[in-house]
């Protein structure tokens, strides 16, 4: 199977879908890139290269537009209310802030505002996390913010074989859907098949099998918890580590069940930890599985603090090997 | 510009069943029968009609929080807004929307909007769709004169443009954003001149003369229609009734409802018209006021009777299919 990168896990899932369906564009800031300029139209394609490539075979369907995320978001999903299926990008997850009225005033709420008259199958695509020195502004998680948000679903991938099926899901899904890509697994690779395939929402990965203590982690976080969870094993401590991949609809029976085998639970997020999805899950598993625990439910997060620009300040900020390694050792402790 | 007969009968009926669906609304809310928050339209009735006129069931408008009018002239069933407005699980929108958030999509109606400016970026997105296939359809939104201050709607305009996207902005100056004149909120003295720097023709018109609503909006539309970008409509007309009812409307000027009520009234100068020109005979307009006030009187019968939501309906059509495990 050939090896790619998540960003081009992505790339590939977008242009297939847009061969696949004529219904499907896409829509964003420097999406094509060059507009209007001396240079060549479409030879940005995204910020981070996302959609390379799309401008050259679709011109009509790769659709740069103005500074304007409100005017983006609302694009999409307008257009998707009237049946098309639009992909935008959102640069930077933080951008939400400019556009959060139209992602959670207007698409959340159509279907149900409308009495389940109305579809709005339109994905809003995210850089999102932390991890590129980029400062307060450009490496915020966003999508434990947008979880809460009835009507929205939410997805974020941790390796580029998902990235690519949940994609293809995304698009396909007849519910607004929002797609945090964690910038800083753009450049990781993966062995990812080149013919379309979708991972179903709301089915978690058991990213590792073992029976002492259950690590939930989400996004970047998988790729680190999974590396401790190696390391501890060659001290006899086995974990499950499961990825949720969907944070909306989230697979709660598999993280149930697993905390039912195991009794023990670490959840690990990149977030700040107020209520955000480490509490939500230890909420969960205090509510619903509080008879199995024999430990502390432990919660691995950035602390309550913006993220910083300094490489020393934000390597002590997000959540690292040291504090993943303890928490799991504070279960068993 | 001559109208067709048919057009002119539909035209007033529907500006008439707007006026009786407000005025009744307004009487019931009094009563104690509609809860929540309403904003009546009562008063503007020729820019939704000389809008819609030109629209048919495939072009799309989007709405405001004063959304009635605009529904009804789109095409929006009387009865199934007047149960929804009652809170209704036969309403339109189940009892899900209310005031608010009438829509009807099918009919292209992509929903009043309790977001002020929240629906001109979502408009740019159907005329987008439009665009992308040729079709030849337009997209419609409604805005009011406080709406224009607001950056989504600078923003629509502007990527509208730039996409040369058949987007038509219907701005109707009702002279007042909530309770602060338009003297106040919009800085500038020329507001059609600010909406046209964003680089579209604006057509003005005064908003209480269906005919010259209907003009304005047949230049805009045509222009967006025929390939050329969007285009937008400045009409002025105030409304009867406060910015919600029960508005206590503290900044209206001595005689100023009584004057809007008197010489500025779409469904008089509309009847006046007709006496000057006699397309339509006063029986005919008659006849018109009669089956609309028996129908809203119908619509209220039936919305009082209609079936009330369940505890059940609260999770329903959240989303299309979800498919959490727990």
């Amino acid at each position: 199977m050939p090896e790619k990168t998540m960003r081009d896990a992505i790339n590939e899932a977008l242009h297939q879908a847009m061969e696949q369906d004529e219904s499907v564009f896409v829509i964003g800031e420097d999406v094509a890139g060059c507009s209007g300029s001396a240079g060549d139209v479409g030879a940005v394609g995204g910020v981070f290269g996302v959609t390379e490539g799309i401008y050259h075979r679709w011109p009509d369907r790769c659709i740069d537009t103005p500074i304007s995320e409100s005017a983006i978001v609302g694009a999409a999903a307008g257009a998707a209310l009237v049946g098309m299926r639009p992909v935008a990008e959102i640069m930077f997850a933080d951008f939400i802030g400019v556009c959060m009225d139209q992602i959670v005033n207007q698409m959340a709420k159509f279907r149900y505002m409308f009495g389940g008259k109305s579809r709005c199958p339109a994905v809003i695509r995210f850089s999102s996390g932390g991890g590129f020195s980029a400062a307060g502004q450009h490496s915020q998680a966003m999508y434990q913010v947008m979880t809460s948000f009835p009507g929205l679903k939410v997805v974020v991938p941790s390796n580029a074989y998902d990235a690519k099926g949940l994609m293809l899901s995304a698009i396909q899904d007849d519910d607004p859907v929002l797609f945090f890509e964690p910038k800083i697994l753009y450049q990781e690779t993966a062995d990812v098949p080149d013919e379309t395939y979708t991972i179903p929402f709301g089915e978690a990965n058991f990213v590792r099998e073992g029976d002492d203590v259950t690590v939930v982690a989400f996004g970047q976080m998988v790729p680190k918890a999974a590396a401790v969870i190696d390391a501890l094993a060659e001290e006899g401590i086995s974990c499950d580590l499961i990825d949720p991949r969907t944070t909306s609809p989230l697979d709660e029976n598999a993280i149930l069940e697993s905390v039912e085998a195991t009794g023990r639970l670490v959840i690990v997020d990149e977030a700040p930890p107020r209520c955000g999805l480490t509490a939500d899950i230890a909420g969960l598993a205090a509510d619903k599985a509080f008879s199995s625990l024999k430990a502390p439910i432990k919660q691995v997060s950035a602390p309550h603090s913006p993220t910083p620009f300094s490489p020393e300040l934000e390597a002590a900020y997000l959540p690292d090997a040291d504090k993943i390694t303890a928490a799991i050792k504070a279960t068993l402790a | 510009m001559s109208i067709a007969k048919e057009t002119l009968l539909h035209a007033y009926r529907t500006m008439r069943t707007i006026r009786e669906f407000e005025e009744r609304v307004n009487a019931e809310i009094m009563n104690g029968q509609i809860p929540g928050f309403t904003h009546l339209y009562t008063g503007q009735e020729a820019n939704a009609v000389g809008v819609c006129t030109h629209l048919d069931e495939s072009d799309t408008i989007i709405s405001t929080h004063r959304g009635h009018g605009h529904c009804i002239a789109k095409g929006a069933e009387v009865s199934g807004m007047m149960k929804e407005l009652f809170g209704s699980s036969e309403g339109l929108c189940k009892g899900k929307g209310g005031s608010m958030h009438v829509a009807d999509i099918d009919k292209g109606i992509l929903g009043a909007n309790g977001i002020v400016a929240g629906g001109p970026p979502i408009s740019v997105g159907s005329a987008l769709a439009a665009k992308i296939r040729k079709n030849g359809k337009v997209a419609v939104s409604f805005s009011g004169d406080g709406s224009v201050n607001q950056g989504t709607c600078f923003e629509a305009m502007n990527m509208a443009v730039v996409l040369q996207a058949p987007a038509v902005f219907v701005i109707e100056n009702n002279y007042y954003s909530e309770h602060t004149s338009i003297n106040y909120a919009v800085g500038c003295d020329d507001l059609k001149a600010r909406t046209e720097a964003f680089g579209f023709p604006v057509f003005v018109a005064d908003g209480a003369d269906f005919f010259a609503v209907h003009e304005a909006a047949g230049k805009a539309i045509a222009h967006a229609r025929a390939g050329n970008g969007p285009a937008g409509v400045f009409a002025e007309q105030g409304r009867y009734h406060g910015h919600f009812v029960g508005d206590p409307q503290a900044y209206r000027a001595e005689g100023e409802l009584e004057d809007l009520r008197e010489n500025h009234c779409p469904l008089k100068n509309f009847r006046a018209r007709m006496a000057e020109t006699d397309e339509l005979s006063e029986a005919e307009l008659d006849a018109i006021d009669a089956e609309v006030m028996a129908e809203i009187e119908q619509s209220v019968t039936d919305a009082k009777a209609a079936a009330r939501p369940t505890a059940e309906q609260v999770t329903e059509d959240v989303y299309i299919q979800y498919t959490a495990t727990a």
